[in-house]
């Protein structure tokens, strides 16, 4: 079953990577920039274990419950879970669960991120090169370790994934899982003081703590080998084995309950009448506007990004606080939402057959779509702008901000509305978890993002120096001038933008739809 | 459904037109070379094993895929020309897609009334009378995303024919769709024939086809094989018979002698 799983694995991997020369290149990318970051690791361990017990005892076990806290919720929160072998899959198979848990945890090592977890964790060893017996209790703890990483990650999908595919848990779910993450930053650079001195800190009874908790226990092991603390090695030992038994015995229940009941989207919610559609004006460009207003409200993955705005202030508050950096939140989400929209046909997925098959022209499918962005970002942006500038004690940057941020808004719409005309590229699925990420040709996606940001910031340009004028220092005339030109420059590549995508979308729809089809 | 789509006169030109269809994705040509003319009025079915090209050439005649050469003409509109105006008198209903499905079984169908032009009184009478046909007034305020497979099928149905086009185009309209509502779409759909529409469906039950349809075409790797009315193309024997001996590829029950219980 091991071997079994393995090969399928490999396969799937080879597979996905003659499927098209990007993944590939993708793939090597990905391959070299792992290598690199292990060599890096490496010879930090090199320089580390000519260092100070007490300082190599701390790298390791600290670095070591990184590691393994990476591996159990990394997947859950930002690469999405693997699901390249989803024990869903294999429900119809009469496979003992035992040999089944056993085959799925050594296939989820194969791979880059595998692949490098436990090369690194075995060259973690070099930390204790003077002295044999630590070296052979970590190896020991590194491959426990390494478990810890694959059983952990496994048991904490398979429990979470019931949770996880209900709509409205998920919502709310994701909204909360990534707001800690991404405050937890900024948050630590408050509390590090300054001035922080490792040698001074006194960090023991932390490299204590984390070395008894089931994370760091594997990794503590050959420090007490080193010093001859064998009762203690015990202790940990028994600490590493009961974390693998019981995240095992977890992962089998999970797992279980995945096979006997395979999850499926549910809600029960309901919408009284036609909603929007019964107020907006009953033309083409109306239901567009309507249909995308009710997908920022209904679709978590538009849902997600209103519920992200008001995130970025606080962290820009909290890096600097008192400071002027939250002065860049409004253009920045005014950015950010009317960029948006060059992922919406992507996320319309095939369904966007049904604006191909009406004689709906160009320009009112992309000026639907710029206006339900629109409006909601016009919203976010002034109170954003008005709010930032008081959080600052700056209130005179209001204009700048709000011409600023209402220039970002329409350009990034116009630019984005001749972009999502030319390329789509694979996105989340409407009910796939948000937890996952599609893999696919993500080069040219990512060429296409790169060129479409410069552009907007060069059409910027005249906005962006007014503003910054007027931000840098009293001259109240940059302030209302860039409160004039934003929204004006804005306007006008918007118009522009919608109509010269429109014409082209008229020519690519059928392409963009085949390449939607070929996504599924 | 508002009166019949099309009523008065059936003109000479067929109500869809293909000449030289061709299609290929890399090396596996999916449609090579179609002529196919239905008749306006006609209730037209089109046959062929999995695989033969019957979804590609729906897909290319109703300008969702482009061809790689040849001519498509809805009464005698240039589909891949004036995309446009030959989509407003076209109703499809593709398979294996998406729908909106953050939207109710009503929005949806009122969408696609009021992305067809149709002004709001209209989409509304329409809504609610499609959604009586097809037996979803329970559900008409449900997320379609909680739909049954049958249920949104039978949602996409109406979705094609609010706009009451001249020629409505349905790829498998019937998979999943229980025996109850699949009567009631037959009915729905032989008014509109003999309201003077023209309805062209792809199916593999044969069955199906030779109760429902007057005319037929069986399409094999990519070609038609056999076209023209049922009697014409049936040649005598049954359908099914029919298609076989023109497909070929029917294999005796011989072979998987593993597969009875009593030698395992």
């Amino acid at each position: 079953m091991v071997a079994l799983l393995v090969r399928l694995k490999l396969r799937l991997l080879v597979n996905g990577l003659k499927r098209s020369p990007w993944v590939a290149i993708g793939f090597a990318v990905g391959a070299l920039y792992g290598t690199g970051v292990l060599l890096g690791v490496l010879a930090t361990l090199g320089y580390v274990s000519t260092q100070l017990f007490e300082l190599r005892e701390m790298v390791a076990v600290f670095a070591g419950t990184g590691l393994v806290l990476a591996w159990w919720v990394v997947p859950l929160v930002a690469f999405g879970l693997d699901a390249t072998i989803d024990p869903a899959r294999f429900a119809t198979f009469p496979i003992p669960r035992g040999r089944l848990l056993v085959g799925l945890a050594v296939a989820g090592l194969i791979g880059i991120p595998g692949l490098l977890t436990v090369v690194g964790a075995f060259g973690s060893t070099i930390l204790w090169r003077d002295d044999p017996r630590a070296v052979a209790a970590g190896l020991v703890g590194a491959a426990l370790a390494v478990v810890t990483c694959v059983i952990g990650s496994r048991a904490l999908t398979a429990a979470l994934a019931p949770l996880v595919v209900r709509r409205n848990v998920r919502e709310v779910g994701v909204a909360l899982a990534l707001v800690p993450l991404v405050v937890i930053a900024p948050v630590m650079a408050r509390l590090v003081p300054a001035g922080f001195d490792l040698r001074e800190a006194e960090l023991g009874p932390a490299v204590r703590a984390v070395g008894w908790s089931p994370l760091g226990a594997a990794w503590a092991l050959p420090a007490d080998v080193a010093m001859e603390r064998w009762g203690q090695a015990g202790g940990r030992l028994a600490v590493a084995l009961a974390t693998i038994v019981a995240l095992a015995l977890w992962w089998r229940r999970g797992l279980g309950r995945v096979l006997v009941e395979p999850v499926r989207e549910t809600t029960k919610k309901r919408d009284r009448g036609l909603g929007l559609f019964g107020r907006l004006p009953a033309t083409p460009l109306g239901a567009v506007v309507a249909r995308c207003l009710t997908y920022w409200a209904r679709d978590p993955r538009y849902a997600m990004a209103v519920v992200l705005v008001p995130v970025v202030p606080v962290v820009f508050a909290l890096v600097d606080p008192g400071g002027s950096l939250v002065l860049l939140a409004a253009p920045l989400a005014g950015f950010l939402m009317g960029w948006g929209i060059s992922a919406d046909v992507a996320y319309d997925g095939t369904a966007f057959w049904m604006h191909v098959t009406s004689p709906l022209r160009g320009s009112a499918d992309r000026w639907g779509r710029a206006i339900a962005a629109g409006a909601l970002g016009t919203v976010v942006v002034v109170v954003l702008s008005v709010a930032s500038a008081l959080v600052a004690h700056r209130p005179e940057a209001i204009p700048a901000l709000v011409g600023c941020s209402l220039g970002a808004l329409g350009t990034s719409l116009g630019v984005a509305s001749v972009v999502s005309a030319l390329v789509v590229y694979p996105v989340r699925q409407p009910g796939d978890s948000p937890f996952s990420l599609r893999q696919g040709a993500t080069m040219p996606a990512f060429l296409t993002q790169i060129g479409g940001w410069a552009l907007v910031g060069s059409l910027m340009s005249p906005t962006i120096v007014l503003a910054a004028l007027a931000l840098a220092g009293g001259r109240d005339w940059a302030g209302w001038a860039a409160f004039a030109a934003g929204p004006v420059l804005g306007a006008g590549v918007l118009a522009t933008g919608a109509r010269l995508g429109g014409r082209l979308l008229e020519r690519t729809q059928p392409e963009l739809l085949r390449r939607l089809l070929a996504m599924t | 459904m508002g009166g019949p789509p099309y009523a008065g006169g059936v003109p000479d030109v067929p109500a869809l037109s293909l000449r030289g269809l061709w299609r290929r994705f890399g090396q596996k040509i999916a449609v090579a070379g179609v002529d196919l003319d239905v008749p306006a009025g006609s209730f037209y079915g089109l046959v062929g094993p999995n695989g033969a090209g019957k979804t590609t050439t729906l897909l290319m005649s109703t300008g969702l895929l482009r061809p790689d050469a040849g001519l498509v003409q809805v009464h005698g509109v240039d589909v891949w020309a004036d995309p446009l105006r030959a989509k407003s008198i076209l109703g499809v209903l593709p398979d294996g897609v998406r729908l909106f499905d953050r939207l109710t079984g009503a929005q949806l169908i009122t969408y696609s009334a009021l992305l067809h032009g149709i002004d709001r009184e209209t989409a509304a009478a329409r809504t609610k009378d499609l959604l009586q046909a097809v037996d979803l007034v329970a559900d008409a305020d449900t997320l379609v995303i909680d739909y049954s497979a049958g249920m949104a099928k039978k949602v996409a149905l109406a979705c094609a024919m609010v706009h009451a086009p001249r020629l409505l185009v349905l790829d498998e309209p019937f998979e999943a769709v229980d025996p109850i509502s699949a009567a009631n779409i037959r009915d729905i759909l032989t008014v509109y024939v003999a309201g003077g529409g023209t309805v062209i469906i792809s199916s593999h039950v044969m069955d199906l086809v030779q109760r429902m349809c007057d005319h037929v075409a069986v399409l094999g790797s990519g070609r038609i094989l056999a076209a023209g009315t049922l009697e014409e193309v049936r040649a005598g024997q049954s359908l099914e018979d029919r298609f076989v001996e023109l497909v070929g590829g029917r294999r005796g029950g011989e072979g998987l002698a593993w597969l009875h219980s009593s030698s395992g």
